[in-house]
């Protein structure tokens, strides 16, 4: 059908007056709290070339920080993965008492402070929590500890893949797996084979939306780290520990590669967005 | 004349929708705008409303020119192929809103709508969400909120496209038994001919953005301006290089000076009517008979027979043009 | 999210009833027990222990740490300032996206992509961001740094897309034959907005204003790093109960938590029954 014109479907109307002062108000809010801010911490982080920043974040303490970070976060990423593709396949495809209560369960992470989810993590698994002297008896060790750091990074970025790939598979229908199923095919063989491939646009999107936010926790990660520089000082531990030392130069440094992190992973996150709407 | 389309044109990117049309829409008709999709009947349906604006060309609504006027005050009803209720109002409150807009008292608002609601049938409904009423019950409230401001003009745009053939019909025939007793200008735009023919008292055939012929329901039938319209509105079959009419067409076995010889191909009894499908000089044609007719006739497929335009109109064939409703049974 | 319908016609029963059938359910039972496995121990349980160590010492005990002085302070602080950020949110969010979405110009497609970045960005980088600009060393002379503006910044800067990210598919989606019917029948364009766009939008709207609130009260980072943390004047409450870990209080630390984890859930509840009850008239 034919689109009209006009800010308001109608012609003559949408007044500049009007349109132009939604603009100015939009635009001049956004580029105060947004864009000003984040232009200037890249102008101070490059400020004197490529050099400091180079040297900051080749720092030993630097170069473990973005180890541990790593290693947290893909481990976060690969259990929230594997978390979501089930609980996503269980909420769509499958009934079972319950169903409701588990779509809102998933969701509870969003509305938990990450010091929160440090506190309940730490009273469950440290040393005297719910399952201390159990851990402590095992010889393990979880709270200051990658393993609790891994808990609390899964935690705030629980419900990322799940909501990625649920409404995906909602989309598409289960027509296509039951026909596989008439020809043969066993559950595994059909996800492997029909639902995998038709699910991994969303689901390469809700691994990036993942690792974007296992990358940048703070909060939660604060609590449950030893704080142990070299061990369990991830970047953005990394970041708060050189402030605190006044090193304003790693501190920033590091700041930008976060930043560019995050805004590379936007910008991926956007086109397989697309890309996998447009295949749906 | 209630409407007077002059010179109006409009182009989407690159589509021409509008190409120099003029039209007139008399006062108290009803008139349908037919035409297949992209015609451009929609287009200027909106146009009139003032919905959409032309490139050139005017406007005029009861002699006054409303080229430059938004829709607010063009005193045009529109009524929706999709019906565009407002969901978060009742069907009262749906009603109800041009007159609110107007600010019109509680009280005379009360009688108007009440008054609405009796026409359309939907009394029982006023306190319902539209999200609550079947297709055919929102298309009759988005026709009694059109109303409830006396537009001059009633503008309805494929208004039972959405609806099921049966309530189609049904709509159909109340909206023309409506127009009997308003009197109100309306224009209807439709795609589909048998609509056209049945409701309207004008019908302007729009294709390719041009108007190709106006004129009563009748009239463009019997007597077509060119051989689009006449495929466009009813069966039609090459008879050598003319477009004819399947039912205008008589067999015989004798041959004679104006009888195009054919050999049959299939017979096809459909009810009270025979269809024999034929060729003729390596071209297929077929004729629409009744069974009477058919009775002196030995048709099967192989036998000779001569075919004679008998009565009606014939159009000459634009050369390589394939019309639309040529055959498919 | 809408969940497919609960109908049998999601599984053919035939099928369920044949060996693959069979199987199929086993692997249902196995993944829902895996789920709800790795949920219990990461979620369910970490905070049922939250809710548990604030009434361990009887819930007078948690009470009383929640009202101490200290603490209560913090708490109206954060409770006060995060409203008056949702409410802003409230206005400001929609009006973005509606000028994302019916309005056009020249870098708009950059807007529209970096508008989540307070999503992505880590909390502390938002916090030095901020600090760049608008702390001690700031090129422009505005410092907020230890100031309780300091508080409302990050808030308003980490709940920024908030509201616009749950206004702006409904915009996207709202027939624009609506308004068109409403100015066919006379309205202005500034009554269109509000008698048929606005009314539309305002399921969104609020979904949008309570997960913003929500996470205004649990924000730590940013404003950590930006407030100075001053007890009584700039602590919220996130940084207190960091304080309180720190200091082994942790049944103080848990009770002030159980508070806000009782507010944002009721804040969601309470919305989500407004969307439903609004959702009924479609």
């Amino acid at each position: 059908m034919a689109e009209s014109n006009g800010v308001i479907a109608v012609r003559g109307s949408g007044r500049p007056v009007g349109r132009y002062g939604l603009r100015f108000v939009a635009l001049g809010y956004l580029l105060v709290l947004l864009a000003a801010p984040v232009a200037m911490v890249f102008y101070r982080a490059f400020r004197h070339g490529l050099g400091p920043i180079w040297s900051s974040l080749t720092t030993s303490e630097a170069r473990s920080a973005i180890e541990v970070t790593l290693i947290v976060a893909v481990s976060a990423v690969v259990l929230n993965t594997l978390f979501g593709v089930g609980a996503a396949l269980l909420l769509v495809r499958r009934q079972f008492p319950g169903r409701h209560l588990l779509d809102v369960l998933v969701d509870i992470p969003q509305a938990v402070s990450p010091i929160v989810v440090g506190l309940a993590l730490i009273l469950v698994y440290g040393k005297f929590g719910f399952f201390g002297s159990w851990i402590e008896r095992n010889g393990l060790k979880i709270i200051f500890s990658l393993p609790g750091m891994v808990l609390a990074t899964a935690f705030v970025s629980l419900p990322l893949v799940v909501r990625s790939v649920a409404p995906v598979l909602a989309e598409i229908g289960d027509e296509q797996e039951q026909a596989a199923r008439t020809l043969g095919a066993s559950s595994w063989q059909t996800f492997r084979r029909i639902t995998f491939p038709s699910i991994r646009d969303a689901l390469a999107y809700g691994v990036v939306l993942s690792l974007a936010r296992s990358l940048g926790e703070y909060g939660a990660v604060t609590v449950v780290s030893g704080h142990v520089v070299g061990k369990t000082v991830t970047l953005t531990l990394f970041i708060d520990e050189r402030l605190q030392n006044f090193d304003q130069t790693a501190a920033y440094s590091a700041a930008v590669l976060l930043a560019i992190i995050a805004m590379g992973s936007l910008l991926i996150s956007r086109r397989l967005r697309t890309r996998s709407r447009s295949r749906a | 004349m209630s409407i007077s389309v002059r010179n109006v044109s409009k182009t989407f990117a690159q589509f021409k929708a509008l190409d120099n049309v003029s039209v007139d829409i008399p006062t108290g008709s009803l008139t349908a705008l037919l035409g297949p999709s992209g015609s451009g009947k929609s287009t200027l349906l909106r146009v009139i409303a003032g919905l959409d604006t032309a490139d050139e060309g005017t406007v005029s609504i009861e002699d006054r020119d409303a080229t430059h006027l938004p829709p607010q005050r063009r005193g045009v009803g529109f009524v929706f192929q999709h019906y565009a209720p407002f969901k978060h109002m009742t069907v009262y409150d749906n009603i109800a809103f041009g007159l609110t807009v107007r600010k019109a008292s509680k009280a005379e608002t009360k009688a108007k709508v009440t008054e609405l609601l009796e026409l359309v049938h939907l009394e029982k409904f006023q306190t319902r969400y539209p999200a609550q009423l079947s297709g055919g019950q929102r298309q009759r409230m988005a026709l009694a909120r059109a109303l409830a401001v006396e537009p001059r003009v009633l503008l309805l745009d494929e208004p039972f496209g959405a609806l099921d053939a049966q309530v189609r019909k049904e709509l159909r025939t109340w909206l023309r038994r409506l127009h009997d007793e308003m009197h109100v200008t309306t224009v209807i735009v439709t795609h589909d001919q048998e609509e056209a023919m049945e409701v309207a008292d004008e019908v302007v055939v729009l294709q390719d953005g041009r108007v190709q012929q106006v004129g009563a329901p009748a009239e463009v039938y019997e007597h077509p301006a060119n051989d689009w319209v006449m495929s466009f509105l009813g069966p039609v079959t090459h008879f050598g290089d003319l477009l004819v009419r399947p039912h205008d067409l008589d067999l015989a076995h004798e041959p004679s000076d104006d009888a195009l010889p054919a050999t049959v191909v299939r017979v096809t009894r459909l009810g009270f009517q025979t269809r024999v499908d034929m060729e003729s000089k390596g071209a297929p044609i077929y004729a629409q008979l009744a069974r009477e007719a058919t009775g002196r006739l030995t048709l099967e497929p192989g036998a000779q027979v001569h075919v004679r335009h008998v009565r009606g109109e014939s159009v000459p064939a634009r050369v390589g043009a394939t019309p639309i409703a040529d055959d498919v049974l | 999210m809408s969940l497919p319908p609960n109908n049998s016609a999601v599984v053919t029963p035939a099928w369920w009833r044949t060996r693959a059938g069979q199987n199929s359910r086993r692997g249902t039972g196995l993944g829902l027990g895996l789920v709800t496995l790795y949920l219990s121990f990461l979620v369910l349980i970490p905070l049922g222990a939250v809710i548990w160590k604030s009434q361990s010492q009887g819930w007078s005990e948690g009470w009383r740490q929640v009202t101490s002085p200290q603490a209560w302070a913090a708490l109206k602080l954060t409770l006060t300032i995060s409203v008056g950020v949702a409410a802003f949110n409230l206005v400001m969010g929609t009006i973005i996206a509606w000028v994302l979405v019916r309005d056009d110009f020249p870098g708009k497609g950059a807007i529209e992509l970096f508008i989540d970045l307070p999503f992505a960005l880590p909390t502390i980088v938002a916090g030095v961001v901020l600090l760049s600009l608008y702390g001690p060393r700031s090129p422009v002379h505005y410092n907020i740094a230890f100031t309780r503006t300091a508080i409302t910044v990050a808030m308003l800067f980490v709940t920024l897309p908030f509201v616009v990210r749950t206004v702006q598919p409904v915009l996207i989606e709202l027939d624009r034959d609506m308004e068109a019917a409403a100015a066919s029948l006379g309205a202005s364009p500034f009554l269109i907005a509000r008698r048929i766009i606005l009314p539309n939008l305002v399921p969104a709207m609020l979904t949008g204003t309570g997960l913003a609130f929500a996470r205004a009260i649990g924000e730590f980072g940013s404003i950590s790093l930006l407030s100075g943390n001053l007890p009584f004047h700039t602590e919220v409450s996130a940084v207190n109960i960091y304080n309180q870990i720190q200091s082994d209080n942790t049944v103080g630390a848990a009770a002030q938590s159980t508070v806000l984890l009782v507010i944002a859930f009721v804040v969601l509840f309470v919305l989500d029954r407004l969307k439903r009850w609004g959702g009924r008239r479609g």
